[in-house]
């Protein structure tokens, strides 16, 4: 009985031991935890040009690379990138892989429960319309009635037929619906506007541009780990210099996209 | 026809069961539109097949050796690949070598949009299948009935449409009905090119509701009423068609 109690004992020790171990980084402060490694580890996607690509010597380059490496200039420390998907960058996160995640996601509260998302938001993205530069349109509405190439389930075809009366032909990937756009069986391309950025700086693209207005936009958000309120209030203030500075702006024409978000023009008019 | 929608919308309410065909208009209108596209679809494909057997099987009884080879080579392309793998070949492969016409763009449009593409596949792939359907029963016809329309002063086109082709349809009936049941059910390949018939729209109406199974469901309804209206159809030509004697 006696032997069987201190057993539990030890156990229950062995097992609170094991735990501070592992809870133990979560409550130091990350901003000095980065300091003291002279090392941030940012999380970025390497498959989403220009926002996060593999430059043909695999280094991973584009404009979030562009914006961990401002971080870690302003932090005085080095910089590590570790490439992400959007399956495992929350994981990467929590589990401390990481320390800040730059890695185009959208905002949502269901997210924002499990990290800690930071404010303002950094970009936004919502869906365009890729159109050969002989197509000349000013507004959404002179599409009525006119056929235009989609991605079957994109939830974006159902709202563009009903909003402007397009007549949607939605195909089953991105190669069939650029083909038939290459074969003229519609007059464009619906689809994700950083997506349709990153198209249009292929050569092959060279005669298409994006002459109207992003909808719908969604914003992304950088995210830290839930509980680092030093890092949380740095990066905030960082997010609102970028802004202030139009640094985003900047790096968007030095990726070559000529359009800027409307999204990021309205937060550089808010913060100036 | 507001009652009703109001009902639909309760159902979904109180039990999950999500039919947007039945109170959103605009998943009504889509929806209908992709019923017609397939009624359409299916009933071009079908005469277009039987004529295609028809005068297929009269080629291959032809003289010419050429004309034979030609029939047979037809016969094993397209009754030997998949009918989506055609279907693909003819809107992205073959069109680029077909006519375009300038749109009010000022683009080059090609001639042949969706819609006459998926036609023209399932044409000829049920087409190929319906002219070895015509043989087995042009074979079922004993020799000298043929010898004897001959000796009548019938031309071999005169002896196959009044002889031999009457009496070919009543043996190959069941086999040919099996065939234009199977090409109705593969009309639902043309939304891989994007015709909106009927799978086409009930994925896009799924994709925006989420409602994939009720959708299921109700394709499942569509289609076994369409094919079984077809096989209706098909057995009392058949019984009409029966002659005592020939046959059982």
């Amino acid at each position: 009985m006696y032997r069987r109690r201190v057993s539990a004992g030890l156990a229950a020790t062995v097992i609170a031991t094991i735990g501070a171990a592992y809870a133990g980084p979560a409550h130091a402060d990350a901003l000095q935890n980065i300091k003291a490694k002279g090392v941030l580890a940012v999380g970025v996607k390497a498959d989403y040009p220009p926002f996060g690509y593999r430059a043909p010597n695999g280094d991973i380059i584009g404009i979030e690379p562009d914006l961990a490496r401002d971080v870690a200039k302003r932090l005085g420390v080095k910089l590590q990138l570790v490439p992400v998907v959007a399956a495992n960058r929350m994981q990467f996160l929590e589990q401390g892989k990481i320390d800040l995640l730059i890695a185009t996601m959208t905002d949502t509260p269901e997210r924002a429960r499990v990290i800690a998302i930071v404010k303002p938001d950094y970009y936004a993205s919502g869906y365009n319309l890729m159109l050969p530069k002989s197509v000349k349109l000013t507004a959404w509405n002179e599409l009525r009635g006119k056929p235009v190439c989609a991605i079957q389930g994109a939830y974006y075809n159902k709202q563009v037929a009903e909003k402007f009366g397009v007549q949607v032909i939605a195909f089953t990937g991105v190669a069939e619906a650029l083909t038939a756009l290459k074969q003229g069986r519609c007059i464009g391309f619906l689809y994700d506007d950083t997506a349709i950025g990153g198209q249009l700086l292929k050569p092959e693209w060279s005669t298409y541009a994006m002459p109207l207005e992003s909808q719908d936009a969604e914003p992304w958000g950088l995210a830290v780990r839930k509980g680092e309120t030093s890092f949380y209030d740095f990066m905030a203030k960082t997010v609102a210099d970028w802004h202030k500075t139009g640094s985003i702006l900047a790096l968007e024409s030095k990726y070559g996209l000529t359009k800027h978000s409307k999204f990021v023009e309205e937060m550089h008019d808010k913060y100036k | 026809m507001h009652g009703i929608a109001l009902w639909f919308r309760h159902l979904h309410e109180t039990t999950g069961i999500n039919l947007t065909i039945a109170y959103d208009p605009f998943d009504r209108a889509r929806f209908l539109r992709g019923f017609l596209v397939t009624l359409e679809l299916s009933a071009i494909s079908i005469l277009g097949s039987v004529l295609v057997g028809i005068v297929g099987a009269w080629l291959q009884g032809s003289r010419l050796r050429w004309t034979r080879r030609f029939v047979q080579g037809y016969i094993q392309l397209f009754r030997n690949t998949p009918p989506l793998v055609q279907m693909f070949f003819f809107y992205f492969g073959l069109s680029v070598l077909m006519p375009t016409v300038k749109n009010r763009f000022g683009m080059q449009q090609p001639l042949i949009g969706g819609f006459a593409w998926a036609s023209i596949s399932l044409i000829f792939f049920a087409g190929a299948f319906n002219v070895e359907i015509f043989r087995s029963g042009i074979e079922a016809i004993p020799s000298s009935t043929i010898e004897a329309a001959e000796a009548l002063g019938y031309t071999r086109l005169q002896t196959y449409i009044h002889v031999v082709l009457p009496l070919a349809t009543r043996v190959c009936l069941p086999a040919l009905t099996n065939n234009l049941v199977n090409l109705i059910k593969t009309t639902t390949l043309a939304y891989a090119i994007a015709v909106p018939e009927l799978l086409y729209v009930s994925n896009q109406i799924w994709s925006d509701s989420v409602n994939v199974p009720v959708m299921m469901v109700v394709l499942f309804i569509i289609y076994i009423a369409l094919v079984g209206l077809l096989v209706a159809a098909m057995n009392a030509w058949e019984r009409a068609l029966r002659r005592p004697g020939l046959g059982t």
